[in-house]
Formats: structure tokens, sequence, C-alpha cells
């Protein structure tokens, strides 16, 4: 008998490779390639390309909720480091994620800088690596200097796999990659246009499945969600539509998406921003396949608190991605503990209130459980803003 | 011996000292110099640059006599003049989370004033260089660009790289990095000659790195007086005046003559066996940063167990690596100036993250006898994996260290009777090691 693929059921596929911190799919991929090797990686981005052609799993850890208990990790790093961080050590010092052979930390942060130091001093048998992503991003010497830096980490992850990496094994991955981000591009445009279709939630969940297992099995399940969605019937309710920012890095709890979209439509957000941070295709057919991934991490992506690059100036992103949503309102959030993030809030509000875009500012912890508070406030911001468009 | 009582300790005379108060009196005749030059500049309306401790170009910067605002400094100066909370309070009123660098939060404080620091007047800035060894200086960088629309310019500068990672002259990474930093020196200056409205004068540069590399060798020659038992200065208090002096002259001739004074002035005491702390017992190394807002009581702390700082990492890091060597080829002024700056600052930002080497290396050259880790909320840069070193060095290197929270600038995270406990209990157990090593 064929099962019939639901949106629903597909959706709970995600929710549990998602809500997992042992990581099954990564362990079941292991079972079959016995030799594999893992490399997980912290937010925001990371070129999984360089991994993948290797033959390394990509893991992207992006935090955990109460799933998660923090017993050891609370020892190595001071109190008012944001949750990520210490949920993120917490899965290899408790055991939980114990097949990692390689972790990358992009510099976006001085926590993160240091988190990998952490690691290093007490993961002696795992590769912690800071992957120096440029900051001067618009320096013409960046493109160089990045494909200089590719090549760095790219020799480490032969190191580990005991491999070498061809140009050609590259473009097979980027090209692999490229439908991934074609494929999440497709759902967040349905969740945009009709998000009477695809929840926030929904939309989340199938999107950060990416980080959790193997992409060529993610790009199956996004091909099965897109085509269940062709099929779902839905109408359009009386919500406001508002952009959702500041999920960057640490991740909202989900209950928390779920207290926003209970109120409003999420038709656009920084969720896992980075398996979006490439905003269209990585051309690598007769060019040299690392300097293209250099060049398109710097020059076609998107925009976040801990990249400065005068060509994006973060609050014309903002409000170019509240028009091109037709967003009504945004949340700014950010994560306690979030030195970046919460700087942010504060050009965000100000440019917001000069385009006269009414805005909610909150703060949230992955680990945060009880959000009577946080509907309140949405509930209120949302029909006050009913109200006024009434 | 018995342990001399506070009272007796105060009643000690000193033999007399002829160059005692000489580096004192040079920081405050120097500091005020530099409010005057900032106050000057901003009446006639003259270009500033805002940068940091941590990679202020101020080689670059000085070349075309712009003057140059140390915003963390003058975070610091609010701070010890207890003042801070009013700033960071107006900057929490306008919106910035009680969770954020209270450097920062002091800085947007009086910005938002208008300007007026218990010192001075703060300008406004018309170029500010942040370099990324604090990510934190970005974002502040930010806030600045979007008050005062003033460009900003982001040097880069990579770091230290993680596992077995070591900066390696000759290797295709290092070249990598110089190529990029050299690159950056040159757009750097590109944009100042636009700001300034002056053309770059390399012989003028030439002057300022020499003066950097003779900065360089007097600020560890200062540092290896400390080597002395009693230590002639406590790189807690006194330390921060030279910080203050090596970074706002830094590349002028002032900056050099300083260093001088105060060299001359920690020899004698050396020399005559005169202490920074009287009585000498405790040799302690502080990883992190002081505490301003309190600064008195918490260099008390310390000292009323005649305990003495003769290093701290802040003397590195917040230095701009002078300790590390600085050697400008004046030959090839902008490549060395890139390699220089790729060599000393892999070595002192690596010296932050994955400090336990050279945190072992000073503890045996300074004679250290424990470590302490004052993390601070202001500065994750400074105090995210502290208590991970601690932990570290004391499994792995026998090196006992205390772990400790407060903040920089921020007077409601001073918690005076739970510090002085750990406080209090750590020198005990330092007593204890001492008393166990005696008999051993
Ligand atoms: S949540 Fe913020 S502070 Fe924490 S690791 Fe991410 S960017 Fe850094
Ligand atoms: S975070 Fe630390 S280093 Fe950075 S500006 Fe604040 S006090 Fe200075």
């Amino acid at each position: 008998m064929i099962s019939v693929d639901t949106v629903e059921s597909i959706v709970e596929e995600a929710r549990t490779l998602v809500e997992d911190p042992s990581y099954p799919a990564a362990r079941r991929w292991l079972e079959d390639h016995p030799e594999g090797k893992v490399l997980g990686h912290f937010q925001v981005y990371f070129p999984e390309e360089l991994a993948h052609a290797a033959g390394m799993l990509p893991l992207k850890i992006a935090g955990f909720d109460t799933t998660l208990q923090i017993r050891k990790a609370d020892a190595h790093l001071a109190a008012f480091v944001c949750s990520i961080a210490r949920s993120a050590l917490e899965l290899v010092m408790s055991g939980t994620l114990d097949i990692l052979d390689m972790f990358v930390f992009p510099p976006i942060c001085d926590v993160a800088r240091h988190s990998c130091a952490v690691w290093a001093r007490n993961f002696e048998d795992i590769d912690s690596q800071i992957l120096y992503l440029p900051h001067n991003a618009a320096s013409p010497a960046a493109v160089p200097y990045l494909t200089g830096e590719y090549r760095r980490i790219l020799r480490e992850i032969e190191e580990v796999a005991s491999t070498r990496v061809t140009d050609g094994a590259l473009r097979a991955s980027i090209e692999l990659f490229n439908e991934n981000r074609r494929l999440i591009r497709e759902l967040y445009r349905i969740k945009r246009e009709t998000p009477w279709l695809l929840s926030a939630v929904e939309a989340y969940l199938l999107t950060r499945a990416a980080g959790a297992m193997p992409r060529e099995e993610h790009n199956l399940l996004l091909q099965r969600a897109l085509a269940a969605l062709e099929t779902r019937d839905g109408k359009p309710q009386d919500k406001i539509r508002v952009v959702f920012s500041g999920g960057f890095c640490e991740q909202p709890p989900l209950d928390l998406i779920s207290v926003i979209q209970d109120a409003c439509y999420i038709v656009d957000d920084d969720f896992m921003v980075g398996l979006r941070w490439i905003v269209s295709d990585v051309t690598a057919d007769g060019t040299d396949p690392i300097e293209a991934l250099a060049d398109a991490y710097l020059n076609r992506s998107d925009y976040s608190p801990v990249q400065h690059d005068p060509r994006k100036p973060k609050e014309e992103m903002l409000l170019r991605k509240v028009r091109e949503a037709g967003a009504e309102a945004v949340i700014i959030a950010a994560a306690k503990m979030c030195e970046p993030g919460l700087e942010e809030q504060v050009g965000y509000g100000q440019a917001l209130y000069e385009a006269g875009i009414p805005h909610l500012v909150m703060e949230f912890e992955e680990k945060t459980t009880t959000f009577e508070q946080t509907r309140m406030e949405v509930e209120t911001f949302a029909e006050s803003l009913l109200f006024e468009f009434a | 011996m018995t342990t001399p009582t506070k009272h007796e300790r105060r009643i000690v005379i000193r033999p007399p000292l002829s160059l005692a108060g000489t580096t004192r009196d040079e920081n405050r005749k120097l500091i005020r110099e530099w409010w005057a030059e900032l106050d000057a500049a901003g009446e006639e309306g003259r270009p500033v640059a805002n940068v940091f401790v941590m990679g202020s170009m101020a080689e670059i910067l000085r070349t075309f006599d712009m003057p140059i605002a140390f915003p963390e400094m003058t975070s610091l100066q609010t701070a010890v003049r207890g003042r801070s909370l009013e700033f960071i309070t107006t900057a929490e009123d306008a919106g910035y989370s009680p969770d954020i660098c209270g450097y920062v939060k002091a800085d947007i404080g009086v910005h938002l004033q208008g300007g007026d620091h218990p010192m001075g007047h703060l300008p406004e800035p018309s170029l500010v260089v942040a370099t990324n060894l604090c990510n934190t200086y970005i974002k502040w960088a930010e806030i600045w660009e979007r008050m005062y629309d003033c460009p900003v310019f982001v040097f880069d500068i990579p770091g230290w790289r993680g596992s077995g990672f070591e900066t390696k002259r000759g290797s295709g990474t290092f070249r990598d990095d110089v190529r990029y930093v050299e690159a950056q020196v040159r757009e750097l200056i590109a944009l100042t000659e636009e700001v300034t409205g002056k053309k770059f004068d390399i012989d003028r540069f030439r002057e300022n790195l020499a003066q950097v590399n003779e900065l360089s060798r007097l600020f560890r020659e200062v540092l290896e007086l400390n080597q002395h038992r009693p230590a002639p200065f406590n790189a807690l208090t006194e330390g921060i005046n030279l910080m203050g002096i090596v970074n706002a002259y830094r590349g002028s001739p002032k900056g050099t003559r300083f260093l001088e004074i105060a060299k001359a002035e920690f020899a004698e005491r050396a020399a005559r066996g005169v202490g920074a702390v009287p009585d000498e017992r405790f040799r302690l190394l502080l990883v992190g940063t002081a505490c301003y807002s309190n600064f008195r009581d918490f260099a008390g702390l310390f000292e009323d167990w005649q305990g003495v700082f003769p290093h701290s990492d802040y003397m590195s890091f917040a230095g701009g690596a002078l300790d590390r060597g600085v050697h400008y080829d004046l030959d090839r002024p902008i490549e060395s100036m890139a390699e220089q700056m790729v060599l000393t600052t892999q070595e002192a930002m690596g010296g932050m993250f994955w400090g336990q080497d050279w945190l072992t290396e000073v503890v045996r050259e300074w004679s250290i006898d424990g470590i302490v880790f004052h993390g601070v909320k202001s500065c994750r840069t400074v105090s995210t994996g502290l208590p991970d070193e601690r932990e570290w060095l004391l499994r792995r290197r026998d090196i006992p260290g205390l772990f400790i929270q407060s903040d920089l600038v921020d007077p409601r995270l001073w918690s005076a009777a739970q510090l002085k406990n750990r406080i209090d209990a750590f020198f005990e157990s330092l007593e204890s090691r001492r008393a166990a090593g005696a008999r051993r």
C-alpha cells in the first residue's frame, strides 16, 4: 500500500529529526556509512558543500530547548552567556552527540570564538576550528582572502576525512545545495504569498530539518512537502502579516513561534538564516568552485546582525524585507544575553519608527517554557493593528 | 614570621625615592593634553577618529594628525569618577538592553546627553575604525554610524583558528592573512585621505612606526621589571595608567617618553626593594579586567591580603599586543605593518581565547602564586571561557585559580560581601598550599 503524504505527516517527520538532540538521521547515515565522518558547525553560516564534497556529513548545531538538560556546560562558561553556547557544549559533554569528528565555529561573536577554545580544550578527539569569515565584507580583498580560508578549512576536512576533494566533487555538492536552497526559497515563497497554506511552525520545521539530516534526503523531504502543499486547501484569516527578526543564531522555542502564529502570519523571518544565506544559485561551472562559494557568501547573500557590510545596511535590508513580504509590522526579537542581537534591536526599532512601521520588541531564550506574557503582548499588538487597519 | 597587621603595615617608613610620583604626574599631564586636543578638535570642527585599544591603527591615523578618541578609555573614566551609572541608564532608557556591554552604554549615554563627559567634551567622530578583535567594537561603531552618519571602517585581522593552530611565518595561511590585512591598510589610508583632505606621508608613517617599535621595547622592559620580588608596580592599578598612555600616545614620542619615565621610577623601586604593595605576600595574575566602577574596593580586596598583580592579560590584549614585541621594518612600512598586525594580534588575541600556555609561562616567569579570573558581564570577549580555562589550568598544570564575576562599569553588578568571601577563601587556600609546600 502506498501511503499518501500529507503536509502534516511530512512536518511530523521533520519534527522528530529536529527535536531529538541525538540526531537520529545522522546516526542512520553512520550505520550506512560505517567509515563516514561527521562535521558539526555552529550558527550562522558554514559552506557545507566543502564537507559534503569530502564525503562527510555536515550537521548544523542550532541549540535545543528543554529536551536537553544543561548539567555540565554551565561550569565551563561565564554566567552571562547566551543559551545556545551552553546547549551546543552540553550536547557533546553529556555524550548526547558523540559522533562529531570536526566542529567549526564562525567568528560571529565573542561567545562563539571563546567556545571554539573551550571545545578544543575539552574534546581532544574533535578537530575544533574557527572558519574566519571576513568582517570587512566590502573590501576587494575579501573574496581572495575567503577563498584561501576556505582552502585552509578544506585541508582540515580532507585530513579528518582522509581524502582528497576534487573540483568535480565540489561542483556536484554545490549543485545539490543549490537545489536545497531553491526548494527552501520555494517554501518561503508559499509562506509569504499564501501563509494560510503553510504555517510558520511548519515552514520552520521543514527548513530546520536541513541541518539535521543528509541533504539529499532533505531535498526529497522538501519535494514531497511542496507536492503535498499543491493540494492543500486553506482560507485566509484575518491576521496581521509580520516579519520576525532575531532568529539568526539562537532559535526561539517552537512554542513561541506557535504563540506568534496564533495571532499573526509570519510572512518572512530570519530563522536559521544560514541555510538561506546565499540567495541565488552558486554558479561553479568553468570557474574555481571554492572561489565561487566565497564570492556567493560575500556578494550574493542575506544580512544579519553578525555581519557588517556597508553595501547591506541592516535597517534598509529589514525595511526591504518588510516591503517585499507585504508585511504590516515587525517583531524585533533577540536571544537573551546575545550582544549583537540585542544591540541591533535599537537600530531596527528606530528605522521602523521612522518608516511608520509598527513593531513589537521582545527577548527570548531557547529554554523558555512559559509564554503567557508573550501571548498577551502579541495578541494586544496584533489586535491594536487589526483595529487600526480596519 | 608573623604577618604584620594592617596597622603595622601602614606605619612602615619607606626610604625616600627620588623618582616617586613622576609616572603619575606625567600620566595626569598627558591625559589632560589628550582631552584638550579632543576638545579643541571638537570646537574647531576638525576631524576626529574613534578607535579601540585592540587594533587602534594609530600608526596610520597619526600620520594625518588626526586626534584619536578611545571610547573604551572614556567609558572607563566615567566609571572611575563614579558617573558611569548615570550614562548607562540614559542608554537603557533609549532602548539598550541591560545585558549588553556597559562600555558601549556608558559612551552612548554621554553622546545622548550631548557629549558632556566628566573630563571634557566627546566630539562627533568623522571616522570610525573598528577592528574585529572584539565583535562588540563593530556593533558599537554601527551605533555611531547611525547617530552621526560617519564612515565606519571595519579592520579585519583574522585570528586564532582553533585546534593545533599556530601563526607560522611563511605558511600559506599567514600569507593569505597578511595579503588581506595589507590591502586593508591601503584602503584605510585612502579613506583617511578622503576624510581629512590630506595626502598620506610615508615618512611620517615611518616615524610613527619607529616610535611604536620603541614603545613596544620599553613596554616589555617595564613589564619585566615586575619579575622582581617585590613587584615594583601593581598591574591592576598602576597598570591602568600605563595602558591609557600607551594607547592614547601610540606612535607619538610622548608615549615613548612616558614609558621611559615609568621604567626609571619602577626600576628605582625595584633596586630599592620597594614593592607596589607593602610587605608583598602573594603574587597574582589577573585574567579579564578590573571592576572600574568600584575600583578602589576591588583592588583593596587583594591588597588586604598583601596581594599584588605583577601581570595581567589585560596588559597584553589591551595594549594592542605591544607586549608581544612589535618590530616594524621601516624599509617596507606598509607590508611590515600588515605582517606585524597579523603576528602580534594573533598571539595576543589567541592568548585571550586559548590562553593556557601563555598564562603558564607568565606564572613561571613572574613567579605567580595564583590566577584571578574576573569575568565581567559587560565583556564576553574576555570572559566567556574563563571558568573552563581556570579548571583546565588547575587540573592539567596545578595552577590555582579563582573565578569571580562582576562588571567593568556597572556598579549594580558589584556585590562586595560575596566577592570578599570568595577572595578570602582563595587566599586561605593559597596559604594552605604554601604551608603544604613548605612541609614537603
Ligand atoms: S546567540 Fe548571539 S551571543 Fe550567542 S552565540 Fe549566537 S550570536 Fe553569539
Ligand atoms: S565587549 Fe569587552 S572588549 Fe568589547 S567593547 Fe565591551 S568591554 Fe571592550
